[in-house]
């Protein structure tokens, strides 16, 4: 949902150095250059977050890269940087209600700060390339930028300082913080920590399930057919394990490993269907094993393998680490799998040939 | 075992350090602690090697090899040919994880 209609337009007066107050109407918009918001939260916002949060058109949530002016800020009020995303940008503004400034919104092709950050699209090419384009030095008097904290491994505030003359104050981890931040310019310890609670964890889970939905309707729907509605029930169960399931319970799953936390949970939810596939009466003893098998060695498998995938999502894993990990564990994961979907396929054409 | 995160790249050398604090401040897992004379590694098992510390020290006293910790996106490097270690690395046009192409991972969302 592109937001240049909604919080940002361009700004009617020109900057002036000495007397700088923006004053702009969002009605009134010309091409000088400074773009105009707000910190109100509108219901077109707030629609624009949900649809972001369940990955409906990902680039879409972006706004126009500039200089944007916040309530009447003159050319002594304070300059944020931040991401064209709108969560970040949207983020940030509604942090600032009340207050006069100036955000200098950089263009990360719509990713937030600490993606963007870690791929360099928010770094300190484009903050120096922003600050010169807008014409920054002269429409503030200082020469302070306070970039959010997650921000910083795209900038180096030394290059910054010797390109464009502006120091980098970096502020809190959470826009939310900067009231009491800006109060003393301090941060506490809390403020420059991040933290993954499980509110932060949930609101991950609708895009994670998403990406793996037609993926799990086409399993489910072959293995209704082919193996019964259990089978299928399993599919659903693994991939809502996965991707729901898992993060929901990441810090109470013991190990430090996401790919065993991912096989214990696995384990877990594969045991009923161990139990369902192991006791069918109708069945030898050696189909009933098999049957348990299959359930045991690819559930497992599946959850541990979203699991894997869910680092990327984390605040807090390391390269070398998850590259560890998956040396350690895909091998093992794709050998159970591998011989959990044989397993299956024999006691299928078993069947199908009338051996069962 | 079942902990890989126990080692990372992250190396300081105290001895170049000038007591800035930059390194505190853009750390988000208090990985650097103040101390008296220079900063303290106070938690080295906890860098996400996320580059911040090294990229902001004016001295150099910080080394890491940089980079996200997204297994999707290395998984999806090496399944297509491609290295592990540079595909999801800071400033790679062609890098998938947190790409804006709508087809691409949902991994760093939480980043």
């Amino acid at each position: 949902m592109d937001k240049k209609d909604t919080t940002g337009s361009s700004c009617s007066c020109m900057p002036h150095p000495e007397t700088l107050s923006c004053g702009c109407r969002k009605d009134n918009p010309t091409a000088s250059g400074i773009l105009v918001t707000d910190s109100s939260i509108t219901f077109a916002n707030r629609l624009d977050h949900f649809l972001a949060r369940w990955g409906w058109k990902r680039e879409s949530h972006r706004i126009e890269p500039g200089l944007y002016c916040l309530g009447n800020p003159t050319a002594d009020s304070p300059v944020f940087a931040s991401a064209n995303y709108t969560l970040s940008f949207d983020a940030l503004r509604s942090a600032l209600a009340g207050m006069d400034a100036w955000i200098l919104v950089l263009d990360t092709k719509g990713i937030n700060v600490w993606c963007a950050a870690g791929k360099g699209t928010f770094g300190t090419e484009e903050l120096v390339r922003r600050i010169a384009v807008t014409g920054l030095a002269t429409v503030v008097s200082h020469r302070k930028i306070i970039v959010p904290q997650l921000g910083a491994p795209g900038i180096s505030w030394p290059e910054v300082m010797r390109k464009s003359k502006f120091l980098v104050e970096y502020g809190p981890v959470r826009a939310k913080d900067l009231p009491e931040y800006l109060k003393t310019h301090t941060a506490t310890p809390a403020m420059r920590r991040v933290e993954f609670p499980l509110k932060e964890r949930l609101v991950l889970t609708p895009v994670e399930f998403v990406h793996t939905a037609l993926s799990m309707f086409v399993v489910t729907v072959v293995l209704w057919f082919l193996a019964g509605s259990v089978a299928a029930l399993a599919a659903i169960s693994a991939v809502f394990a996965g991707t729901v399931l898992f993060p929901a319970l990441l810090p109470y799953i013991p190990t430090q490993d996401f790919s065993t936390k991912g096989l214990i949970l696995g384990l877990i939810i594969a045991l009923p269907f161990a139990a369902a596939f192991g006791t069918n009466p109708s069945l030898p003893g050696w189909a009933d094993v098999a049957g348990a098998a299959t359930a045991l060695l690819i559930i497992p498998a599946v959850i541990a393998y979203f699991a894997l995938n869910f680092t990327g999502c984390t605040t807090f894993t390391s390269r070398s680490g998850v590259k560890k990990e998956i040396f350690r564990y895909v091998p093992a994961m794709t050998l159970m799998a591998g011989t959990g979907i044989v397993i299956g396929i024999a006691l299928g054409i078993s069947q199908l040939t009338g051996v069962l | 075992m079942l902990n890989s995160y126990k080692e990372t790249s992250l190396k300081y050398y105290p001895e170049r350090c000038i007591n800035c604090k930059r390194c505190t401040q853009v750390c988000p897992h208090a990985v650097f602690a103040e101390g008296k004379d220079h900063v303290d590694l106070a938690q080295p098992a906890s860098c996400m090697e996320c580059g911040a510390c090294a990229l902001n020290c004016p001295v150099q006293a910080i080394e890491v090899q940089s980079g996200v910790g997204c297994a999707w996106a290395m998984i999806g490097a090496a399944l297509r040919g491609k290295d592990m270690d540079t595909e999801c690395s800071c400033g790679g046009d062609d890098s998938s994880c947190c790409g804006a192409k709508e087809e691409t991972s949902s991994c760093c969302e939480g980043k």
